[in-house]
């Protein structure tokens, strides 16, 4: 036997973990009461409410594929495929967006994710109660701090730094002869939007990481230092083999939210293609566009028809997208989470 | 020790050996990740911490009274304020509350009562809803309402009707899932006393269970509403902004007369104000970018801290 599962608090992860802990209803099975009226009305009513949850999300679907329907049966396959984006030759291809989606999120995690696991672990597994009870609000308390408001630390503190501390130093350094470093070195750049959406998901994927290791039974821990397992063996051969799906939905989650980012990576990629023929550059240092922050620019100069029509376009894909990130991931937490609390 | 014993099982033997016989290396590894991890924390807490850093004190450095009650101001910039937008975010939050609460609150209860794959279903795309970027939502609020509105009668359409709708399809999600939540933790034997005293469904869930979990409830709204208050995005496709107060109509309603905000206008919001400023290049306004971004925040957490006030008073007087 091993101990009780933590005490859940309510938090602003709450949302993400929930489906995954919840036990059975106590209580008589309702659905046998006697079938009055009132309670007739009172199952109807609440029943309708929930199903307004598959309204909107057929609703989503069915408007933004409607709206941008024109432009997918004028340019087919070429809208995804295309690289022009000209609202005066009525020209609309969407890969440099697509592009700058994958490479900031790719750039994103490649950051976030070691430094949020390290941190997890950290917090779970190490940290005297002292520092954890702090560190873990100051984290909870940064999920909670709205995206545009990083887009204004990251327009006043991070390009600035970035350019002074590694784009400038790299760019006059024979580095600045790679591919990787070429362009300008002016601030605004694919690398400032990964490290700004890196900072963003880090604290997501650390909260939700860090509540899955916590699920772990206590038990399987001390079964391995019985073996003679170091803390690290112990960590690393037990308790993140029992957490790796969970680990990994978290990191889908924070991948989701980092493709669905809008403000933050607006405000600091400097919305402009790559004057390559492809709109695509693998530079880190070169702007870019992301999908998002493609709608949210172009929104404002789009005229009705064709162009508005290729915009919810984006927004249809993007709406894809964030459909299946997020069922894998949910998905893969659900499971990790049940086969967690079935092991105990 | 025999060699013929272990010959099958020379690749575990080896293992255990390797692992056994090298204790130095082994705490060299457990020391050195260890250590990694500490790094990785320091250097995820620095940057965390730095953020904060920034906003308080950029933010306290350009705060003054200005900012609540005045206008902005297209002149002198550091003399105006984001009054408006304070107002507009609240009118935003007012209207998401009203659609999405009833909703997500009987939605959440129906989430507790079912039972079966379908109630699963329902939760499963409650979380897929709630997992959808905001500006994917801002999108379909302006497909389905501001760009045909604006269509049919030019100058229509974006409105706070339409930043509320917006928002308040945000909202939904969350308050079903804590609602459910906070539900769920009210005793069963509760409500088996209430149906065994001859209570129906209804009256046990009205007289007995909500007035239980209502500090749960609250919480669950307050984070919602901490959730949605900062949202920018889906409020560039919606609202539009403004340099103004919104406009008044007079009503009368059971014999008292007095004005109301509109609902059909353009309204400005901090978020969409901290957005304006922070991309601008007046220096004032960046200087003033920082302080409504405490404002905003500020907000956003006192939302949160009455979510937790709210959740403890009541585990209190359990």
């Amino acid at each position: 036997m091993s101990e009780q599962a933590p005490q859940r608090e309510i938090t602003n992860m709450t949302p993400y973990l929930s489906a995954a802990i919840e036990d059975e209803v106590p209580g008589p099975p309702l659905s046998s009461s006697s079938g009055s009226i009132g309670d007739k009305i009172y199952g109807a009513i609440t029943f309708l409410a929930s199903l307004t949850i598959f309204v909107i999300i057929i609703w989503i679907a069915s408007s933004l594929g409607w709206q941008s329907l024109p432009v997918f049966k004028q340019f087919g396959f070429s809208y995804i495929t295309g690289s022009v984006w000209d609202d005066g030759q009525k020209q609309f291809g969407i890969l440099p967006y697509i592009f700058g989606t994958l490479y900031s999120s790719f750039i994103a995690l490649l950051i976030a994710v070691p430094i949020s696991l390290g941190t997890a672990i950290f917090l779970s597994e190490m940290a005297p109660p002292w520092i954890r009870t702090p560190v873990t609000f100051l984290v909870e308390l940064l999920a909670a701090i709205p995206s545009v408001v990083y887009g204004l630390w990251g327009i006043f503190v991070l390009l600035p730094f970035l350019r002074q501390y590694v784009m400038e130093p790299i760019g006059a350094s024979p580095l600045g002869k790679f591919p990787l470093f070429s362009g300008f070195t002016a601030g605004p750049s694919m690398l400032a939007a990964g490290v700004i959406l890196a900072i963003m998901i880090l604290p997501f994927i650390t909260a939700v990481s860090r509540d899955i290791l916590r699920a772990i039974p206590r038990a399987q821990r001390e079964a391995s230092y019985g073996l003679g397992s170091t803390k690290w063996e112990a960590i690393s051969q037990v308790v993140l083999p029992f957490a790796r799906s969970g680990i990994i939905g978290a990191v889908i989650l924070g991948l989701g939210r980092a493709f669905g980012e809008t403000m933050a990576v607006t405000m600091v990629i400097g919305n402009q293609s790559p004057q390559t023929p492809s709109g695509v550059s693998f530079s880190l240092f070169e702007p870019g566009y992301t999908m998002s922050s493609a709608l949210a620019n172009k929104f404002t100069e789009a005229s009705a028809g064709l162009n508005t029509a290729a915009l919810v376009g984006i927004g249809f894909i993007l709406f894809f997208v964030a459909i299946i990130v997020n069922i894998l991931a949910r998905t893969l937490v659900y499971y990790t989470a049940r086969d967690v609390q079935g092991g105990k | 020790m025999s060699t013929q014993n272990l010959a099958p099982e020379t690749l575990s033997h080896d293992a255990l050996s390797k692992r056994d016989g090298n204790l130095v290396g082994r705490q060299f590894k457990n020391n050195l990740m260890l250590g990694l991890c500490i790094v990785a924390a320091g250097i995820g807490l620095l940057s965390l911490f730095l953020v904060l850093y920034f906003l308080a004190s950029q933010g306290l450095r350009y705060m003054s009274w200005n900012l609540f009650t005045k206008l902005p101001d297209a002149v002198e910039p550091k003399l105006g304020g984001v009054a408006n937008s304070l107002l507009g975010t609240l009118l935003l939050l007012l209207g998401a509350c009203l659609f999405a609460l009833p909703i997500g609150i009987l939605g959440g209860i129906y989430q507790l009562e079912a039972k079966g794959p379908f109630a699963n279903l329902v939760r499963f795309m409650t979380d897929v809803l709630n997992g959808i970027p905001s500006i994917v939502i801002g999108i379909f609020v302006y497909a389905v309402w501001v760009y045909p509105v604006s269509q049919s009668n030019p100058g229509k359409g974006f409105s706070v009707f339409a930043g509320a709708f917006a928002l308040g399809i945000m909202m939904i999600p969350l308050i079903m899932r804590t609602t459910e939540e906070m539900l769920r933790l009210v005793p069963g034997t509760m409500r088996e006393a209430s149906l065994g005293l001859g209570a129906t469904r209804w009256r046990t869930m009205w007289s007995v269970v909500l007035p239980i979990a209502k500090g749960g409830v609250i919480t669950g709204i307050m984070l919602s509403l901490a959730r949605v208050a900062g949202e920018t995005a889906p409020l560039l496709f919606t609202i539009l902004g403004s340099e103004f107060y919104p406009s008044m109509q007079p009503v009368n309603f059971l014999g008292m007369s007095f004005s109301i905000p509109v609902f059909n206008e353009p309204v400005d919001a901090l978020p969409l104000r901290v957005y304006k400023y922070a991309s601008g290049p007046d220096t004032d306004q960046n200087n003033q970018a920082w302080a409504t971004a405490l404002i905003l925040i500020s907000l956003v957490l006192i939302f949160s801290v009455a979510a937790r006030f709210a959740t403890k008073s009541n585990i209190e007087e359990k």
